[in-house]
């Protein structure tokens, strides 16, 4: 009888094709959303990481209460040994010492004098003797012209910047900016390339130096506005950076020096807790209202599944099947098309979230006019929830959609059934 | 009640709701039904002839009196009770075939002996004598969609009697053939109810199938107009 049963399901296309290809599509969308959104605020949290707020951040306390202005009269002094500390005190973690300024860039002509000139955001890293700041700023894969800095007094220009400012690799750069302790500052760079992030606020006017360069240049010895901390897993997780902040802080809890070091994490700068709150219950409730849909879709699906199999049922009837040996095995037949749809929706679904993970969806043109630090190339992240988060929309919804459908069937008058056998 | 009477039907009465007050279907039926007869319910449409069918076919109930059918009462009959008695002992003819579309002629005739869990090799054997009965061993592999509407009806003739019922309900069973297809039809239930003395309950108002029948019971509004043994074209 099973048999009979699996032969009639496999020839039947809309008991088995039509209604596996539907359950499929709705799981497919549902995987796709799920990992685009998961992505989306991945992709918004490592950014920020990578480019501005580290995983933790350290910082002077004056700074951190004004860093809206990146003042690098507070920064933090003694770096070398807050490092140290650092590094012997959380051994899992990775520093990095920053040092952002604002400033001029002047382009100066074969007499000395200036030929262009325009303001520019300045960020100083480690390019000489770690090469992890140059991987975690992706610098390699955003060169445009020219090359990584190998020397001091080597900069990097934003590609966009050095067009306007007509300068090429090779040529002389000079930076204006003011030391930390507010005099004027004047340095001679040599282009040594140009650089292109995708993000609009960086791409407009960034300059790149080497930390030493900056602390040279800003009177800034041992100094440096920022320390960021990376976990060693490269993955940002808010329980552990809280505890993290929170006992290093609990240190200097006491100390009333406005320099003594603190540290925030993640979500407690730019604005990016309120922004990720938003964003996560934004993607909540995209996701439960897609979830919702799809159910619905499926759920109807099964139903008219159930009710256009009526003739058959009535059929089955009148032979002598019981009622509920007729239920059962409708249910039994949307439990094997709906894991059928979940299984096949969740391949082609990932497949895509993973292509898309890869390669990612870019909105560069429409985000070139945003101040935001955002990212302008976005990715899916398939993760482990994309694994089964079609189960809810494909198996348990088909099967709903069934059981309802076969209430109906099952509380029917048989007579009733029969009755529209001849209809 | 003779000892080879299969259906009792005593004081029965069924009644629908329909809006707020109740439509009598059937009203006060009184009848019996014996072993290999050929009879016909007939009467205009909306008489209640399907409504006795369903009855006698364990498909619907009783709103009063009872119908004894193998000495069971279809008034007290659990569903599952209901569905053992159709599985065993009813076969039932309809007008538009009802066949399943997506099984072969084979499959078709099959399905009522996979559902009494018959052996295979005794299945295949019934199945392909149903099938000789009614002339289609040459279409076992047929789809329903691939006959014609005469060879459906036989098909579902043989699904009917694969399982030597002892009662078969056909419920206009002629009322999309031709002529020519109805005789041929008519001819193979006849044969089998008299080589197998199934018991044969028609309902029709069908002038083709009334030449066949051996008793004619004709209904009006519910109620039993007349009853009649019919020995070689005269009426009794």
């Amino acid at each position: 009888m099973i048999k009979f049963l699996i032969k009639g399901l496999l020839r039947d296309s809309h008991r088995s094709r039509f209604p596996i290809i539907i359950v499929s599509l709705g799981v497919f969308l549902t995987v796709l959303v799920q990992c685009w959104l998961t992505g989306i605020l991945g992709d918004m949290i490592d950014f920020n990481a990578r480019f501005s707020t580290g995983h933790v951040k350290v910082m002077s306390r004056a700074y951190a209460e004004n860093i809206d202005q990146l003042p690098n009269d507070l920064a933090l002094m003694g770096i070398d040994s807050v490092l140290t500390e650092l590094k012997t005190q959380y051994p899992g973690m990775v520093w990095a010492r920053r040092i952002q300024f604002g400033g001029l860039i002047d382009i100066p002509d074969e007499q000395g004098e200036t030929r262009s000139q325009g303001p520019a955001f300045g960020m100083a890293v480690d390019l000489l003797t770690d090469k992890s700041e140059i991987e975690r700023l992706n610098i390699e894969m955003a060169i445009v012209r020219g090359q990584i800095p190998t020397n001091k007094k080597e900069l990097l220009l934003s590609d966009v910047f050095a067009q306007k400012l007509e300068v090429v690799p090779g040529q002389q750069v000079t930076i204006l900016s003011s030391t930390m302790y507010g005099s004027m500052a004047m340095h001679n760079f040599t282009l040594a390339g140009t650089v292109e992030f995708g993000v609009a606020a960086m791409d407009r006017g960034a300059v790149i130096i080497d930390i030493s360069d900056a602390q040279e240049m800003l009177d800034m010895p041992d100094t440096a506005g920022e320390i960021l901390g990376f976990f060693g897993d490269g993955k940002y997780d808010d329980l552990r950076a809280k505890a993290l902040a929170t006992g290093f802080n609990q240190v200097n809890i006491n100390n009333p020096d406005e320099f003594a070091p603190t540290m925030r994490r993640l979500r407690e700068q730019n604005d990016l807790d309120s922004m990720m709150q938003y964003v996560e219950s934004m993607k909540g409730v995209a996701l439960t209202v897609f979830i919702l849909a799809m159910s619905l879709v499926l759920w109807n699906a099964g139903l008219l599944g159930g009710l256009r199999r009526y003739t058959e049922i009535g059929i089955r009837l009148a032979m002598g099947e019981h009622k509920g040996r007729v239920y059962r095995s409708m249910i039994y037949e949307s439990v094997f098309v709906g894991f059928s749809g979940w299984i096949l929706g969740s391949i082609i679904g990932l497949a895509a979230a993973y292509v898309l993970q890869e390669k990612g969806f870019d909105l560069s043109e429409q985000m070139k006019n945003t101040s935001m630090m955002l990212p302008a190339v976005y990715r899916a992240n398939v993760t482990q929830s994309a694994y089964f988060v079609g189960l809810i929309p494909g198996l348990f919804s088909t099967v709903l959609g069934t059981l309802l459908s076969g209430i109906g069937i099952y509380k029917r008058q048989t007579a009733s059934l029969f009755k529209e056998l001849e209809a | 009640m003779h000892n080879s009477t299969i259906i009792n039907i005593t004081n029965l009465v069924k009644r629908f709701p329909i809006g707020g007050g109740q439509f009598t279907a059937l009203d006060d039926i009184n009848l019996t039904f014996e072993k290999g007869e050929f009879t016909g319910v007939i009467g205009p449409s909306g008489s209640g002839k399907t409504t006795l069918l369903n009855i006698i076919g364990s498909l619907d109930t009783p709103s009063e009196g009872d119908a004894i059918v193998l000495g069971q009462s279809i008034a007290q009959l659990s569903q599952k009770q209901a569905a053992n008695l159709r599985n065993h002992n009813l076969g039932f003819i309809f007008q538009t075939y009802n066949l399943l579309p997506v099984y072969s002629t084979f499959e078709n005739v099959e399905y009522p002996l996979l559902l009494l869990k018959m052996p295979v090799n005794e299945r295949k054997k019934a199945v392909m004598e149903a099938l000789d009965w009614v002339g289609l061993t040459d279409k076992t592999n047929s789809k329903p969609a691939q006959l014609s509407g005469g060879e459906c009806q036989r098909v579902a003739i043989a699904r009917a009697m694969v399982k030597h019922p002892k009662i078969v309900l056909a419920d206009e069973p002629t009322a999309n053939l031709d002529a020519e297809n109805s005789h041929h039809i008519l001819q193979t239930m006849e044969n089998l109810n008299q080589e197998l003395q199934t018991t044969f309950i028609f309902s029709t108002h069908d002038d083709k199938v009334i030449k066949y029948l051996r008793r004619q019971i004709k209904l009006d509004d519910g109620k039993v107009a007349s009853d009649n043994l019919i020995e070689e074209g005269v009426v009794q």
